[in-house]
């Protein structure tokens, strides 16, 4: 049985840099297996514009395999496309139809500022993991493992907000380009954990001014965001970050 | 690094103001549709009601400064975090799809600025420039007997049950009110009480327009 292979057009969103105003390219891709990966089929799509002498289309990627938080892009209006939970990198061909017109854009934000094309400065996250998303205690060497219990359902619980990839569909898919979503997964995985304790309201009151300061928008509760995450973080971390903010405003036991 | 924010100045702290005083008009919108249900006891009932609420003057009057108070909070809160939000895009989407946003969520930047212009013709209608002053009953019934004014009615509260739909559900999210146990609970319960209230308010300018109220 031969294999159907399909052939699609793209409108892709082509900007040269930071200050250049941007349009859109039109682009054939012929022959696309419906086994490749979204990213194999823009490398096709790029082979093919280099061999003509055309500028590739940028895009990030680094892992394609879904969890580094490198890859992504609106297609068809939705942030990493039409799959459920699934980052572009992992996003098959078999989820198109031969025919099928698809538009690529990058995540739309002031605090997300286009590099060129597809890819997108998203430092502004790593500023808000700067300002407070780690904990600055010396572990020394290796510890052994168990020396802190931990119940196991508070460790899930974690790992639940600890799962963000800090690939910023978040922000793209929101109304308001709000990175709630991320900077709330953030500050609750290291809220429930014992080594998070010591420095838990600092980091709250840091992250969100930081997270404010990059011009991202403010939550409306409209769920867009934990509807596009690939790795489905959920809308329950904003209500803990909005808590845990509001727990570290009224305390006066805190240095800043 | 950011100096930290006292709560009012951070977006989330704004919603804090948002939600709370949403609140506390949500609270008296249901005070003041339990009152009106007194239209269904006859003309002297309403108007005894009122005149009872006349005579409480320093509770009249708490209750519109409270009330004041929490709608300047909340519309100056909306302003701030809607200019924001408008800038935090930069350019728009070319294609867009919404993937979770309901109506009632997508359209609180409209129903906001409707329910402000009919709170005020509302106020004006039957508070400041009543038609016959202290006669609650004859006002309403002639007043709903005009299709016109009963319609800015209807317009009015259909646009307050999406508005206190989308804000309940999102006030328990803003203040943190976010649990496993009843997270399934707060739409059904922000749909019902929403609901209760426009339906109930609903029924008056259509009871008087139907003929089952009149003077």
């Amino acid at each position: 049985m031969s294999e159907e292979l399909l052939n699609l057009t793209l409108h892709v969103w082509r900007q040269d840099g930071p200050n250049d105003p941007g349009r859109f390219e039109t682009h054939q891709a012929n022959g696309i297996s419906t086994h490749m990966s979204f990213l194999e089929m823009l490398d096709v799509v790029n082979e093919d514009l280099i061999e003509k002498g055309k500028s590739p289309i940028a895009f990030d990627h680094d892992c394609r395999e879904g969890i580094c938080g490198s890859c992504g892009m609106v297609i068809n209006g939705v942030a990493h496309g039409p799959q459920k939970l699934t980052t572009c990198c992992q996003l098959h061909m078999r989820q198109f139809k031969s025919g099928d017109e698809i538009w690529l854009e990058p995540w739309r934000a002031s605090g997300f500022p286009v590099v060129k094309d597809l890819i997108v400065d998203r430092s502004a996250l790593d500023r808000i993991i700067q300002a407070g998303g780690y904990i600055s205690i010396r572990t020394g060497s290796a510890s052994e493992a168990n020396e802190m219990p931990i119940a196991k359902a508070i460790a899930d619980h974690a790992m639940d907000a600890a799962e963000c990839i800090g690939c910023g569909a978040c922000v793209a898919a929101c109304p308001n380009a709000s990175a709630s979503l991320f900077t709330a997964a953030k500050i609750s995985h290291l809220s429930l954990l014992p080594q998070g304790q010591a420095e838990r309201q600092d980091r709250a009151r840091k992250m969100v001014a930081q997270m404010d300061a990059e011009g991202f928008g403010g939550c409306t509760n409209h769920g867009e965001c934990e509807a596009a995450c690939p790795k489905g973080v959920s809308l329950q971390w904003i209500a803990r970050m909005n808590r845990e903010l509001v727990r570290a405003v009224v305390s006066s036991d805190s240095g800043v | 690094m950011q100096r930290a924010l006292t709560l009012h100045q951070t977006t989330i702290g704004k919603k804090v103001v948002m939600a709370l005083s949403g609140l506390i008009i949500v609270g008296f919108v249901i005070g003041h549709f339990l009152g009106n249900l007194n239209l269904y006891r006859g003309q002297e009932a309403l108007d005894a009601y009122a005149h009872f609420l006349q005579g409480l003057t320093p509770v009249l009057w708490g209750t519109r400064l409270l009330l004041l108070f929490a709608f300047g909070a909340h519309i100056a809160a909306a302003f701030s975090l809607w200019s924001r939000n408008t800038k935090a895009r930069g350019s728009r989407y070319k294609k867009h799809q919404d993937m979770a946003t309901d109506y009632a969520a997508r359209t609180m930047y409209w129903s906001g600025p409707i329910l402000l212009l009919f709170v005020v013709y509302h106020l004006l209608h039957f508070t400041i420039l009543p038609a016959h002053p202290g006669e609650v009953y004859r006002n309403v019934v002639e007043g709903f007997q005009n299709p016109w004014i009963a319609s800015v009615y209807i317009v009015g509260n259909i646009a307050l049950g999406f508005h206190i739909f989308h804000g309940i559900f999102s006030a328990t999210q803003t203040l943190g009110a976010n649990h496993p146990r009843y997270n399934a609970y707060r739409r059904d319960a922000a749909i019902a009480i929403s609901a209760a209230i426009t339906l109930g308010n609903l029924s008056f300018p259509i009871s008087v327009l139907a003929g089952f109220v009149t003077l």
